[in-house]
């Protein structure tokens, strides 16, 4: 049978013969994650199992990113629940404090993930590896725990939608926009139960970032995986983490395909995802009047270095509206070092914002900018249901770092040409 | 044999709605179940009494892998979802702590807010006492059954690892 990029993953992880979609196939894991809000009910899911060791200590990964540095008690007992654990399990790749950063930018960075990996993390953001090509998905604390345990997980093969996105994007158009419009044109629930497939020559121009970027918001469409082919880009970006071993990996010519969508890079403007679904998805042309009151970059899905460039060009010299309160969060301990020796941090700064720690912070709602009520923020993560970032009165608007950073600058969003 | 009142809610609820993030500093059930939608309406837990049903659109559970969000529901005394349909991580996790989840398509047209329903898990059929409908559903995949069954996937796991040497 001629395999999708899930299915072959799948295949190279599992004995059973892969033939079709929705069969389950139990399957061997490359790494299994969690973090500070997810471990500790893996910890305590773990133990109830009667389980005492892990499958491999150099397999599971804990990063405590979410309300880190620790914003009250609570939370403070929750990251020790994790270090305690990651201790008695003699984990070889627990992060906290200036270790620690954003986990889905900090894995890929250390070399933890690569092309043709299985990777299952209590967290539904771990699909952002499939940016590197690997098979990627979150589950919940008890199968993160019983992965952890067994070095096993079941898959029910998914159907994959293709999505092919051709033509040269116009300036400000990033790996952002593209998953936006993918979202906005299939909905939140277009892709539920299936996995996404990206080519096409926009795709291959895209950079190892972008795509991560892209991969990152499949969850979105409800998608389990989003995959893109393991290129030379892909084997340049993994050695130069210091991985050894990784090859190209592309679907067979062949493979049969639910659904394909095709999309015109060069038609697309800037997209934004207005409130309260990530599927509620517009050119930036049509939310020009919107006042906001914060703008935030950061996260899992653009608080990588691409991304601080591109904020950090469209802010030079200029200084954040008196009204808005610009915070801009490096996602990694290494991205925030980087981004000081470019000085990219001191644009920031000159521009009015506040940079802070290598967190998640208010993407979720967590600390360090939190919205009150009639508040509206324009963020670069990746979720903007009601209440995500605050008050459940508040309003996110998601978009790429261009358009989050010209926002800034003109106090209500903006099309970065026009600052 | 379930029975209890229908508490109708709308489409892609997702799991802020849920259990808001800030009060994921918690793994207790009880704790998360008192807080269980206050994402979706404050104060909503007070309509709610053991047993009740939610009754949802489609796309029930989408977003964060929170675990806290089946938790939340099942310590707000909440057995049983209906719904159109489910996000796929909630639906995993659901099942992995004991609770029911039927997706019952636009069966869910015939169930308004506050209808007392009976639902028989075993036969696949939801009774309204409120207009007298009956709804059948696809009873609930043998896999998920089974780990159901075994109280979850931790008794489930928890089985299997008795069996290896340690
Ligand atoms: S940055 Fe946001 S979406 Fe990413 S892992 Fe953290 S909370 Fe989740």
């Amino acid at each position: 049978m001629k395999h999708t990029l899930a299915q072959k993953i799948l295949q190279r992880h599992t004995g059973d013969a892969i033939t079709a979609d929705g069969q389950i196939a139990v399957c061997k894991v490359s790494l299994v994650l969690a973090n500070d809000i997810t471990a500790p009910l893996a910890a305590k899911s773990f133990y109830a199992m009667g389980a005492t060791k892990v499958f491999d200590k150099d397999k599971v990964v804990l990063v405590s990113d979410h309300f880190t540095p620790n914003k009250d008690i609570a939370s403070a007992e929750q990251v020790k629940v994790v270090r305690e654990f990651a201790r008695a399990m003699g984990l070889t790749h627990y992060y906290e404090g200036g270790a620690a950063g954003v986990e889905h930018a900090l894995l890929p960075e250390l070399g933890l993930v690569g092309p043709g990996d299985i990777v299952v993390g209590a967290d539904s953001h771990t699909c952002t590896y499939g940016g590197l090509c690997a098979f990627a998905t979150g589950m919940g604390s008890t199968d993160a725990a019983a992965a952890m345990a067994l070095g096993e997980t079941w898959f029910k093969v998914p159907p994959t939608i293709r999505v092919d996105i051709s033509g040269e994007p116009a300036p400000f158009v990033g790996g952002k926009d593209l998953i936006l419009n993918v979202i906005g044109r299939i909905g939140v629930a277009g892709a539920r139960y299936k996995a996404l497939e990206f080519g096409g020559d926009a795709i291959d121009a895209l950079s190892v970032e972008g795509r991560m970027t892209m991969a990152n918001m499949a969850i979105e469409a409800g998608g389990k995986v989003g995959l893109f082919a393991a290129d030379e880009k892909t084997l340049a970006y993994c050695s130069a983490r210091g991985r050894t071993g990784d090859a190209l990996l592309a679907p067979d010519d062949g493979a049969i395909y639910e659904r394909r969508l095709a999309i015109d890079a060069a038609s697309l403007s800037p997209q934004v995802a207005c409130p309260h679904l990530p599927d509620n998805v517009r050119p930036v042309e049509e939310c020009r009047d919107v006042k906001i009151d914060q703008a935030v970059i950061g996260s899992c899905t653009n608080g990588r270095i691409e991304d601080l460039r591109v904020a950090a060009a469209v802010l030079k010299g200029k200084k954040a509206d008196k009204n808005v309160r610009l915070i801009v969060l490096p996602a990694t301990p290494g991205i925030w070092k980087q981004a000081l020796k470019e000085g990219l941090l001191e644009i920031f700064m000159d521009a009015g914002a506040v940079v802070g720690p290598a967190t998640c912070g208010p993407c979720l709602g967590g600390h360090m900018g939190i919205l009150a009520s009639g508040e509206v923020c324009v963020a670069t993560t990746n979720r903007n249901f009601r209440g995500r970032m605050g008050s459940l009165d508040s309003r996110v608007y998601l978009a790429g770092p261009a358009v989050a950073a010209a926002s800034a600058l003109a106090g209500h969003i903006i099309h970065p040409g026009k600052v | 044999m379930y029975s209890g009142r229908a508490h109708k809610v709308g489409a892609n609820i997702d799991t802020d709605a849920i259990i808001p993030a800030r009060f994921l500093v918690t793994t207790d059930t009880g704790e998360l179940g008192a807080n269980c939608m206050e994402g979706l309406e404050p104060g909503w837990i007070k309509r709610v009494s053991p047993g009740d049903f939610i009754v949802a659109g489609e796309n029930f559970g989408c977003g964060s892998s929170r675990e806290h969000a089946p938790l939340a529901l099942l310590g707000a005394g909440v057995k049983v979802v209906l719904a159109k349909s489910f996000a796929r991580i909630f639906y995993r996790n659901a099942f992995n702590m004991g609770l029911i989840l039927l997706e019952i398509g636009d069966g869910t047209a015939a169930i308004g807010d506050g209808d007392r329903l009976e639902i028989d898990i075993d036969k696949g059929l939801i009774k309204n006492l409120a207009g007298g409908a009956e709804i059948p559903f696809q009873p609930v995949p043998a896999s998920m059954k089974e780990i159901l069954d075994q109280g979850g996937l931790v008794g489930y796991v928890r089985s299997r690892l008795d069996g290896q040497p340690a």
